[in-house]
C-alpha cells in the first residue's frame, strides 16, 4: 500500500464510503465494491484512529490536525504526526479518504 | 497513540460491535409492496401486480426515505426489503441507493424474475453488503410455473440469477417445498452447492403460513391442503440426521421450556421491527393483529408545530423511536387469556421447538393466543422422534421435562444454564 501522504495535505472522506457514528463509535461502511478484504465487512477504528478521524474535516492540513491532537493528548508532536500519517496513509490506500484539491 | 493498524475490519454484528450494547434499532424489515408478479399457490401475502388500489395505498418514495432516515439515526445497521416482490416498485433503485448512502446494509428478498442487466450492474457496483435472498419454486419450468402459476417466470428467474452470477453478485437461495417440486430436492441442493454465496444446503419453508391479512378463506383452504403432514416435515428435517440431532441438542438445551402466559417470548420488536407496505410498524413480519401494530403514517391534517408541520418524531407525529420505546415494550408484555392456550401452550415445554406464536395464532384464528393444531402436531412428532415424548403423551402434561431435556441434550444443558 504505497501512498504519497504528506503533512501539507488536506483530506476528506471518500465518496466511496459512508461514515456513521453509532453508539459513539465511528463505522466506515463501504458504498462501492472493492473497498476491502470483503464486500460484507465494515471498518471501525482503534482509539487513536477514531481520534484522528474525527479531526479530518477537509479544511485543515494534517500538520494542523496533528498539532491539535498533540495539544489535546499532551503528546510529542512528532509522535502524533507519525500516527496521523499512518492512519491517513492506510485510509487513502483503502480508498476511504481522498485528498482535497 | 501508536499502533500497527488504525482500522479494524468488522462484521456488521451488534453483538461484536458494541460489546453487547445494542442500538435502539438493529434491523428493520420493510415490505415495499404486497403486490407480486407471481401468483404462487401457497403465498401468505401476495396481491396481483396490477392491483391499483393496493398500489395507491403504498407508502410513497419520500415516506419510505424518511423511515430509512430515522432508522439510520436510531443506529440501524441492516434493512431488509421484502414484499410481495419488492422489485415491482418503480422506485426500488432510489430507495436502495438511499439506504446504502445512509450506510445501511441491504437484504433483498426477491424471486429474481425482475432483475435486469441495469439492476444487476448497480448491485455489482454498489453491493448490498448482505446476500440477496432468492426463493426458488422449482428446478424445471413445469414445476416452477405450477407453483407460480405465471407463464414465463421460470425463464425470468433463470435469467435474473444468471445476471447476478455473471457479475459476481452473491446471493443465497431457499425453497418452498410444495407438491410440484417435492421430487427435486436433490437437484436443488446440487445446484445450490455450485453458487458462490451458498455455504450450506438451502433451507426450505416447511410450515406454510395462512394469509396474513386474513383476506381469503378460499386461499387458506388451499394453503392448508398444500402443507406437509407432520411425518413429511420430520422426513425433511431429518434428511441429514446426525447434523439435525446435533443441532437439536443445542437448541433444546437453550430454548425448550414452558413459556407461561407471556405471549412474546421471541425477540420480536426488540431492536427490530417490520414496516408494512402502508406504513404500519409491526413487531415482526407476520404479526398483524391490530393490538400489536403501530401506525407510522402521518396524520392527515398534521398540527402545526411552530411551522414544522407534521415532521416525523415531533410531538403528535408517529415515529419508529416512539414505537420502539413505548408501543413495542407494552405489546411485548401482552399476556394470554385464552383458557385453552393457558392449559396447553403456556405449560408446554416444546415451546421453541413448536412454531406457535402470536403471529401464527393471528393468521389461523384472528387472535393472539389460540393454539394452532397443525403446529402442535408437528412439534409433537418432532419431540417423539427426539425421544422427548412417548407415543400418546401431551407435552403440556409432562412434569419431568427438565430431566428429559437433560437426557437428550446432555452436557449442553449445563452449558446453557451457566
Amino acid at each position: 500500500m504505497t501512498t504519497n501522504v504528506t503533512l501539507d495535505g488536506v483530506y476528506v472522506p471518500s465518496e466511496k464510503i459512508v461514515a456513521r457514528t453509532v453508539m459513539d463509535e465511528v463505522l466506515i461502511v463501504p458504498l462501492v465494491s472493492g473497498m476491502g478484504e470483503s464486500d460484507e465487512g465494515l471498518y471501525t477504528f482503534n482509539e487513536a484512529g477514531q481520534a484522528i478521524w474525527e479531526q479530518l474535516d477537509g479544511q485543515r492540513n494534517l500538520k494542523d490536525v496533528a498539532a491539535e491532537l498533540a495539544a489535546e493528548y499532551h503528546a510529542p508532536a512528532g509522535e502524533i504526526e507519525a500516527d496521523v500519517l499512518g492512519l491517513v496513509g492506510e485510509l487513502v490506500g483503502r480508498g476511504m479518504l481522498a485528498e482535497v484539491g | 497513540m501508536a499502533g500497527d493498524s488504525y482500522t479494524i475490519t468488522q462484521t456488521m454484528d451488534p453483538a461484536t460491535l458494541w460489546a453487547g450494547r445494542q442500538p435502539l434499532l438493529s434491523q428493520l424489515d420493510v415490505e415495499l409492496t404486497e403486490r407480486c408478479n407471481n401468483n404462487c399457490l401457497h403465498c401468505y401475502i401476495n396481491r396481483p401486480a396490477d392491483d391499483r388500489a393496493a398500489r395507491e395505498r403504498e407508502l410513497s418514495t419520500g415516506q419510505l426515505q424518511a423511515i430509512l432516515d430515522e432508522a439510520a439515526a436510531l443506529g440501524c445497521l441492516t434493512v431488509r426489503f421484502t414484499g410481495g416482490e419488492p422489485l415491482l416498485r418503480d422506485d426500488f433503485e432510489p430507495l436502495y441507493l438511499h439506504a446504502r448512502r445512509l450506510g445501511l446494509k441491504v437484504i433483498l428478498f426477491t424471486n429474481a424474475t425482475l432483475i435486469t442487466p441495469h439492476l444487476a450492474d448497480l448491485l455489482a457496483r454498489v453491493p448490498p453488503l448482505e446476500l440477496i435472498s432468492i426463493t426458488v419454486y422449482g428446478m424445471k419450468r413445469a414445476s416452477y410455473e405450477a407453483v407460480t402459476r405465471t407463464p414465463g417466470t421460470f425463464e425470468a428467474f433463470w435469467r435474473g440469477t444468471h445476471l447476478l452470477l455473471e457479475r459476481g453478485v452473491p446471493f443465497e437461495v431457499k425453497g418452498a417445498l410444495l407438491p410440484p417440486n417435492k421430487g427435486e430436492m436433490d437437484e436443488f441442493k446440487a445446484w445450490a452447492a455450485t453458487l458462490p454465496g451458498m455455504h450450506r444446503p438451502p433451507g426450505y419453508v416447511l410450515s406454510l403460513d395462512l394469509r396474513t391479512r386474513r383476506d381469503s378463506e378460499e386461499k387458506n383452504r388451499r394453503i392448508r391442503a398444500l402443507r406437509l403432514s407432520p411425518a413429511e416435515v420430520l422426513a425433511v428435517l431429518t434428511r441429514r440426521r446426525d447434523e439435525y440431532l446435533e443441532e437439536m441438542r443445542g437448541f433444546c438445551a437453550r430454548f425448550t421450556r414452558p413459556p407461561g402466559d407471556r405471549l412474546f417470548s421471541c425477540g420480536a420488536g426488540r431492536e427490530s421491527g417490520c414496516v408494512d407496505a402502508y406504513g404500519r410498524f409491526q413487531l415482526c413480519m407476520q404479526c398483524r393483529h391490530p393490538d400489536t401494530v403501530y401506525d407510522l403514517t402521518f396524520p392527515p391534517s398534521p398540527p402545526d408545530f411552530g411551522g414544522r408541520r407534521g415532521a416525523r418524531g415531533d410531538e403528535g407525529g408517529k415515529s419508529l423511536h416512539d414505537a420502539l420505546t413505548n408501543f413495542f415494550p407494552q405489546a411485548r408484555e401482552l399476556r394470554a387469556t385464552n383458557p385453552d392456550y393457558l392449559a396447553r401452550c403456556a405449560r408446554c415445554f416444546l415451546k421453541g421447538l413448536c412454531d406457535q406464536c402470536p403471529a401464527k395464532s393471528w393468521q389461523e384464528h384472528g387472535t393472539l393466543d389460540t393454539p394452532v393444531e397443525y403446529l402442535c402436531q408437528v412439534a409433537h412428532a418432532e419431540a417423539r422422534y427426539l425421544g422427548l415424548l412417548a407415543e400418546g403423551e401431551n407435552a403440556w402434561e409432562v412434569e419431568d421435562w427438565r430431566e428429559r431435556i437433560r437426557r437428550f441434550a446432555g452436557e449442553r444443558v449445563s452449558g446453557a444454564e451457566s
